[in-house]
């Protein structure tokens, strides 16, 4: 990784629900925030300068909201940043920030993400028809239907695997206390008997609407080496944006998702996701996601993705668990979202995971976030040693 | 810190652009930005912007601004939605880590299709000061009258710098506002927005504009005289306007001092002043004085495309430097209801 050594010091997030009327904006950020900073032993004065995300702000109603936070997340006098990579914003703003220690200008910086879904509806916020544009009108949900059913046409995947997905990552929700879906009784029954919503996705294959912040404490090697916590060291970061639409464009398995991989492997040394992680939080808001981006990501062979959710390496009983937070099927703060991934893969290396603690061998893990179209892609690996 | 200069710098500004959306308004600055700079698009280590959604008035405007850049293979590509000032800021640090030597930034946008001051209300706070609906040059006269009575300054200084902007703007080719326009006509007109006349407000400006940043010897293997960095820093402070002391900008003062503007003599400075009073007010938060050429693009006053006009304050400067009329000098970007945000960046020629 390209700069100075950076460690994540500090952890909090909210509790994400459907709607989190017992707070203002202000004060889900403040949620999230202040739990990181007693994570980190820290308070507001100790902090040098703030980074939040967030996607669009339609889905609030409020223009460049860090304006309007920059008081709550105490940033009164300091330098403040505002980062919007629609879906993968969560994970860009966690490299913006690492990179003002990683460049040596900053010791402590606080990062924030957050949406709170609840003021709007977000499918509609996305679809706000264009003058001399072609509507859309179709939400998230309909724009990556299509490119699902073309992977299960490519790869020759069963339908059930999608929903398989939507079972594991919900079971592994229950044992996270702040996720915002907990459906103990749910099974590849109740999955495929959901309403269908966008064929091949059902309700219950499809990610929630949530209210939520994530925050994080990135510290420079002398903070970190100061902490008393557990650290987790940041061994690669990497984005990559491709177009949104042109001929040659592979939507399905894109090429600025392996390009941010094979960019962010090198960094971290890895040569073999599968076995070099002990696992990975990856942004999967459709159940069929999880096939699509182990290939992707190069945990497998193309059209092989299907294969490994079948077998459970992906459970968190597998050899490689994806996503043993829950996921984006469990808690989808949308701007938030790619930074609890960031977040999720820290506090699994920092042995702060709790009940979802995955059994650590290598000490490595992958955050993932993507956004848009699947054009727009962050990832970070983080350690629990130094990097090299 | 490695040197970072900026190598190219191009704008574009039409007071309402009716022929094109915001892509095709972008397609020929970034390629003009790209090709001045002598480095291939594809050699470019990294791309940023700023850009509004509630300009475009749907969600991602930044995303098909994209498509004005035609990033294949894929690029490394950030975004905020700031000004675009503060999108030089963020690949600024990414040269700083060492990542990559080059970026390009870009902003862009239209304010001509809606009401800009408007719908500028929906950044206050949206519990307490929104709803109240005090649109952005309600809230700057505000500004205008509590820094008139603080200071002992009167309406004919704001109006000396309203028409010194015009006359200035005659010589912008960007200038969607120019004229031979004097004190006294600008002190003819009617206040709009007490103590505030027409002149001394921001026209509605529709406009892109790009920088191509390098470092080191890059920028010295592609451009006779690079502008350098010498410092880039950005402070906020409070929102809300009754904790604020409106009459001076403290915000400013600390990035000034932070990036070193008083370590040199400043040649020219070019400020993201929207209102005449805001000029006024920044060049004393910036300890400026006569020595100092302001605004001779004539600055906001004369062409304000929002999302764009902060990068430009630092093209401008850079240009200058670049051509060998200026040594030093500063630009500054702000954002926000009275100046809450403030970045200050000095730039200097090699001597």
């Amino acid at each position: 990784m390209a700069g100075n050594r950076v460690g994540v010091v500090g952890i909090g997030q909210t509790h994400h629900r459907a709607a989190r009327k017992d707070v203002s904006m202000a004060g889900l950020v403040r949620e999230a925030a202040i739990e990181a900073l007693e994570d980190a032993g820290m308070t507001w004065s100790d902090i040098d300068a703030v980074v939040i995300g967030k996607a669009p702000d339609m889905f609030e109603g409020v223009a460049m909201p860090e304006l309007y936070l920059a008081d709550a997340l105490g940033a009164v006098g300091k330098p403040m940043m505002r980062v919007h990579t629609a879906g993968s914003v969560g994970g860009s703003t966690s490299i913006v920030a690492a990179k003002l220690v990683a460049a040596g200008i900053h010791e402590r910086v606080l990062t924030v993400a957050y949406e709170k879904q609840s003021e709007s509806n977000a499918t509609w916020g996305l679809s706000v028809p264009m003058p001399f544009a072609a509507p859309l009108v179709a939400g998230a949900g309909g724009y990556f239907a299509p490119l699902i059913r073309a992977y299960m046409y490519r790869s020759g995947a069963p339908r059930h695997i999608g929903h398989l997905v939507a079972v594991k990552d919900r079971l592994a929700a229950l044992r996270n206390p702040k996720a915002h879906l907990h459906l103990p009784d749910i099974d590849l029954k109740t999955v495929e008997e959901s309403f269908l919503l966008w064929d091949p996705l059902r309700y219950l294959d499809v990610c929630p609407s949530s209210d939520g912040a994530m925050a994080m404490v990135m510290g420079s090697e002398k903070v970190a080496d100061a902490s008393e916590g557990s650290v987790a060291w940041i061994h690669g970061m990497a984005m990559r944006s491709e177009p949104t639409m042109f001929a040659r464009r592979d939507q399905i398995n894109p090429q600025a998702g392996k390009d941010c991989a094979k960019d962010v492997y090198a960094q971290a040394g890895i040569t073999n996701p599968r076995d070099d992680f002990d696992c990975a939080e990856v942004y999967v808001p459709f159940s069929w996601y999880e096939p699509m981006w182990l290939e992707n990501l190069g945990f497998c062979a193309e059209g092989d993705g299907w294969k490994l959710t079948e077998a459970g390496a992906t459970a968190p009983t597998g050899d490689i668990p994806w996503n043993p937070s829950g996921g984006v099927l469990s808690s989808n703060p949308i701007g938030a979202s790619g930074m609890v991934r960031f977040g999720e893969a820290a506090q699994q290396v920092r042995r702060r995971a709790g009940d979802y603690q995955v059994e650590l061998k290598t000490g490595k893990a992958l955050g993932h976030a993507y956004g848009g179209g699947s054009q727009f892609f962050s990832m970070w690996v983080v350690g629990s040693e130094k990097p090299a | 810190m490695r040197d970072v200069a900026v190598i190219s710098f191009v704008q574009s500004a039409v007071a309402r652009d009716f022929e094109h959306n915001e892509v095709e308004m972008l397609v020929p600055t970034l390629h003009a930005a790209i090709a001045e700079s002598g480095i291939a698009k594809n050699d470019l280590g990294f791309v940023c912007s700023g850009s509004l959604d509630y300009l475009q008035g749907g969600p991602f405007a930044f995303v098909s601004g994209l498509d004005a850049v035609g990033c294949w293979p894929p690029m490394r590509e950030s975004h905020v939605e700031m000004d675009s000032a503060w999108a030089l800021y963020e690949a600024w640090v990414a040269i700083q880590t060492g990542e990559v030597d080059s970026a390009l930034v870009y902003g862009f946008g239209k304010s001509s299709p809606g009401d800009l001051h408007e719908m500028m209300t929906l950044q206050y706070d949206p519990y307490y000061v929104a709803p109240l609906w005090p649109s952005m040059v309600d809230v700057a006269a505000l500004q205008a009258r509590a820094y008139l009575e603080a200071s002992g300054r009167d309406e004919e200084e704001f109006a000396e710098v309203a028409a010194r902007a015009q006359r200035n703007g005659r010589s912008n080719p960007y200038a969607v506002r120019a004229g031979d326009v004097s004190a006294k006509d600008v002190l003819a007109q009617p206040r709009t927005h007490d103590p505030l006349r027409d002149a001394d407000i921001a026209p509605i400006t529709d406009g892109t504009a790009a920088v191509v940043l390098a470092a080191g010897d890059l920028a010295r293997s592609v451009c006779e005289r690079p502008a350098w960095i010498r410092g880039i820093e950005h402070r906020i402070e409070a929102h809300g306007l009754g904790v604020r002391d409106l009459a001076t900008s403290e915000s400013t003062k600390l990035a000034a001092t932070a990036a070193g503007v008083a370590n040199g003599r400043v040649d020219i400075a070019e400020l993201h002043a929207q209102f005449s009073h805001e000029e006024l007010m920044l060049a004393e938060a910036l300890g400026l004085n006569g020595s100092t050429t302001i605004n001779p693009s004539g600055g906001p006053l004369a062409s304000n495309p929002v999302m764009s006009a902060g990068l430009i304050r630092i093209g401008e400067v850079a240009r200058r430097i670049t051509s060998g009329d200026a040594q030093r000098g500063v630009a500054h970007a702000t954002s926000g209801p009275c100046l809450q945000q403030n970045l200050v960046c000095v730039l200097e020629g090699d001597s």
